[in-house]
């Protein structure tokens, strides 16, 4: 699931338990939903710095992800 | 040994030229050929003059069946044909049209057979780069034609990608500045590089194929496609109509990032977004993670202030209700007691009316209707109601007799 999903699915379970037509039985499934999309959210933006890959084209035609060395 | 002075060709007596041998072409007997008049001719103009830029006004403009450009430069009094072999035609970007003024640079050839000077051209320029805008307009005009460069086929690009292809060389400088933006904004990101050859011969080509690389590859969720800055020949790749259609097929949003901010490619056009700069493509691709945490905590705040509001809401109702259950239960009690009451009250009065036309009397505190039928029921003194068949009467008790005394 993308950052992005993440955000708006938030963004909808905020307007649903700000909506008194979702009934409380809902509204406490919605808040646990909610931490567990705000956990994974988190995650993605915490995630380690990634190295520079290179795109090649092997001999079978096949796309590599290579590490890219930089001066 | 004697001496013997060596030959030498500076010699002056060995080399003494034969005064009876005649100039050709000095006379009719020594004509010298057509083809040996334009041999010199060749040998003259080809040898004696280096390649150089001519300007001046087109006029005449044939474009072969196969391809080779044919024209005539000229100015108020005079002219010269040229010609653009369909191989030198490459790094021209389209041809140029008649009355439009330019700069040639092309090396003057002799055509033996036909006794013809040309000039053999293999660059144009345009005043005010006519050409290249002309070239530009003539790619713009098919794609719009198209439907490619409508402003509803822009994608919009991903918010936060985890992945992103950038492709470019990758000496460039433009894959620096892209590099330092985004670690900056957005360390976890993960940047890929589909590297292409971005100026000169086969630039074009290439970055077509960096980015079906791109395409082939699946993994990311945007891609870049651009250079730093340049001359317009330098930035000539990115106005590839080829190119431009390339970037209209990727499956993925594709951001431009061309020269500076100033120019303008037709990559510029087509893609889903134009960033002025490599830099500025940085900046748009991918939001500042720092942000980000920051929206999320917002989120989260959000998340738990209004679940805490919705659980206060609930507690508020729970309470009103219970009390309202409560005050409707009382009320409900006090209308049945009164109810009851007055119900209790009339029977008390009419039940005993059939025994009474029989001559009993019944005796009731005349303050709770009770019925007295005891003597302990009396009090000494207070009046009683006294009802007989046809009415009460109040009366007063003067003796107690014991009860059980009849």
């Amino acid at each position: 699931m993308s950052f992005e999903k993440d955000m708006r699915r938030l963004e909808e379970i905020v307007e649903s338990l700000d909506s008194e037509s979702v009934e409380l039985d809902k509204a406490l499934t919605l808040f646990e939903e909610g931490l567990k999309v705000l956990k994974s959210a988190s995650k993605a933006l915490s995630g380690a710095e990634k190295k520079v890959k290179m795109l090649i084209e092997g001999a079978d035609g096949a796309i590599e992800a290579q590490d890219f060395e930089r001066e | 040994m004697r001496y013997r002075p060596r030959k030498n060709p500076m010699d002056f007596e060995l080399y003494t030229p034969n005064k009876s041998i005649e100039i050709p072409g000095g006379s009719a007997e020594s004509a010298v050929s057509v083809a040996s008049l334009n041999d010199t001719v060749k040998m003259l103009v080809e040898g004696g003059l280096a390649p150089l830029w001519v300007r001046g006004e087109v006029s005449d403009f044939k474009k072969h069946r196969n391809g080779h450009w044919y024209f005539t430069l000229k100015d108020a009094t005079s002219q010269v044909r040229c010609v653009v072999w369909s191989r030198d035609q490459i790094g021209i970007p389209t041809s140029p049209d008649v009355g439009m003024e330019v700069s040639l640079f092309g090396r003057l050839t002799f055509y033996s057979a036909r006794g013809d000077l040309h000039l053999t051209v293999t660059k144009i320029e345009a005043r005010g780069d006519g050409l290249w805008q002309k070239a530009l307009l003539e790619s713009q005009q098919r794609l719009e034609k198209e439907g490619l460069l409508a402003p509803e086929r822009k994608r919009a690009l991903p918010y936060s990608p985890a992945v992103i292809a950038v492709v470019t060389s990758p000496d460039g400088a433009a894959f620096r500045d892209i590099y330092a933006v985004v670690k900056r904004r957005a360390p976890q990101v993960q940047l890929v590089i589909s590297p292409a050859k971005v100026q000169g011969d086969g630039a074009a080509n290439e970055i077509i194929i960096a980015l079906k690389r791109v395409v082939d590859w699946g993994q990311a969720e945007v891609v870049i496609v651009g250079r730093g800055g340049g001359s317009k020949e330098d930035l000539w790749a990115f106005n590839s109509e080829d190119l431009a259609r390339a970037i209209a097929a990727c499956p993925i949003p594709v951001i431009s990032a061309v020269g500076h901010e100033i120019d303008f490619s037709l990559s510029d056009l087509i893609a889903d977004f134009r960033a002025p700069t490599p830099s500025a493509a940085g900046e748009a691709v991918v939001p500042v993670s720092a942000d980000l945490g920051e929206m999320l905590r917002s989120y989260e705040g959000d998340l738990h202030s209004v679940m805490r509001r919705r659980l206060i809401d609930a507690r508020y109702l729970l309470t009103t209700y219970s009390r309202s259950i409560k005050n409707n239960a009382k009320a409900m009690i006090d209308v049945h007691r009164s109810e009851l009451k007055g119900i209790a009250g009339r029977m008390n009065a009419l039940s005993p009316l059939a025994t009474l036309s029989r001559g009993y009397a019944v005796a009731r505190d005349p303050e709770t209707g009770r019925t007295l039928t005891r003597v302990s029921d009396f009090k000494d003194g207070a009046e009683f109601d006294l009802t007989v068949s046809d009415g009460t009467i109040r009366a007063q008790p003067t003796t107690k007799r014991d009860p059980d005394v009849v």
